[in-house]
């Protein structure tokens, strides 16, 4: 934990990797500077872009320790505000699950390059983003932690699936090879406290390590300050065991 | 979350965006998250043209009891005109 006598420098810019299919794409790195070695973590970002709270969130895992990489995962959709860039993503019905593991394969790969990394990777998501990781995590081999924050969408129904999203991330669950965090709100409607109770089970049932944390009186989204279902009591409660976990296991 | 409930449609019309008027070839609706009402999700309209870029939109989030206010009153106004002989 930083202490006031600690000297703390960060390093946050934009930087270009080889995504899914050895396609370019952008990316928000932030790291502490140092000659490491530090752990690091991939954030996948919200359904909402692209955005300055994930920019935010990337400096936060670097201010605690991390090498921080946030792909665009809109990169191919063109370029604009990250909102424009996201209501074209959203009537389009949303980003291909193939594309998202490859991306995330990438940005592995990319800081694995890097002089300072130690090796050690967690993967990170928030709404689409929790789905994402979670989809991730079970389709990359080499993810030594994930957390999925309300990922709406691990649970699906046949009707639910499309081209773009061909199978339920649940339905990998059997070749996840690290441990979850899941951090949920009860009167979230997606996922709905009875599809994470589902997700519980199959986890229960695959012997899977994982924690969830799931929070009376917050919903969909309770750690964005900027909308109105932030919750400043879980949210914090929240970031807090996101660090316990990460320090747990990278 | 992201419902990913959406519907785009084709039209001729034009919309004001930012840099003023310009021509919209389609709408998407969706019920989704919205950017800006302080609600988790939304009616969304976008009207835009995507030849044009990503910045030409003109949006507007809607609660669902407005949406459905906002149908009946566009049907209202055109049965209006059509009673009147305009249409």
């Amino acid at each position: 934990m930083y202490q006031t006598q600690d000297y703390e420098g960060m390093l946050a810019e934009t930087v270009t990797l080889s995504g899914d299919g050895c396609a370019l794409i952008n990316a928000y790195l932030a790291r502490p500077l140092g000659a490491g070695p530090f752990p690091a973590v991939v954030l996948l970002h919200h359904m909402p872009g692209w955005d300055e709270w994930y920019r935010e969130a990337t400096r936060r895992f670097a201010h605690h320790g991390y090498i921080a990489l946030s792909p665009n995962l809109y990169f191919r959709v063109g370029h604009g505000t990250p909102e424009d860039v996201a209501v074209k993503v959203r009537a389009d019905g949303g980003i291909p699950d193939s594309q998202v593991v490859g991306d995330t394969a990438g940005s592995m790969a990319f800081i694995r390059s890097l002089p300072y990394a130690d090796g050690k990777m967690g993967l990170f998501g928030t709404c689409s983003g929790g789905r994402h990781a979670y989809l991730a995590a079970c389709r990359i081999p080499d993810v030594d932690a994930v957390i999925d924050c309300w990922g709406g969408g691990v649970v699906a129904s046949e009707a639910d699936l499309n081209p773009r999203r061909p199978v339920a991330p649940i339905d990998y669950t059997a070749d996840l090879a690290c441990p979850l965090l899941g951090i949920f709100g009860d009167d979230d409607s997606s996922p709905s406290p009875e599809q994470v109770d589902r997700h519980e089970r199959v986890l229960i049932e695959h012997g899977k390590t994982y924690e969830f944390h799931r929070y009376p009186g917050a919903g969909h989204g309770f750690f964005y300050y900027h909308r109105p279902n932030y919750r400043q009591q879980q949210a914090v409660d929240g970031w807090e065991r996101i660090f316990s976990f990460l320090a747990k296991y990278l | 979350m992201c419902t990913m409930i959406v519907r785009k449609i084709a039209l001729d019309g034009s919309g004001k965006g930012t840099s003023g008027w310009f021509s919209v070839n389609q709408a998407n609706v969706s019920y989704d998250h919205p950017f800006h009402i302080p609600q988790e999700h939304a009616l969304n309209i976008d009207f835009v043209n995507e030849g044009l870029g990503l910045d030409a939109r003109v949006a507007v989030e809607l609660s669902e009891h407005d949406a459905r206010e906002l149908v009946k009153a566009i049907l209202d106004v055109l049965d209006q005109a059509s009673d009147g002989g305009h249409l």
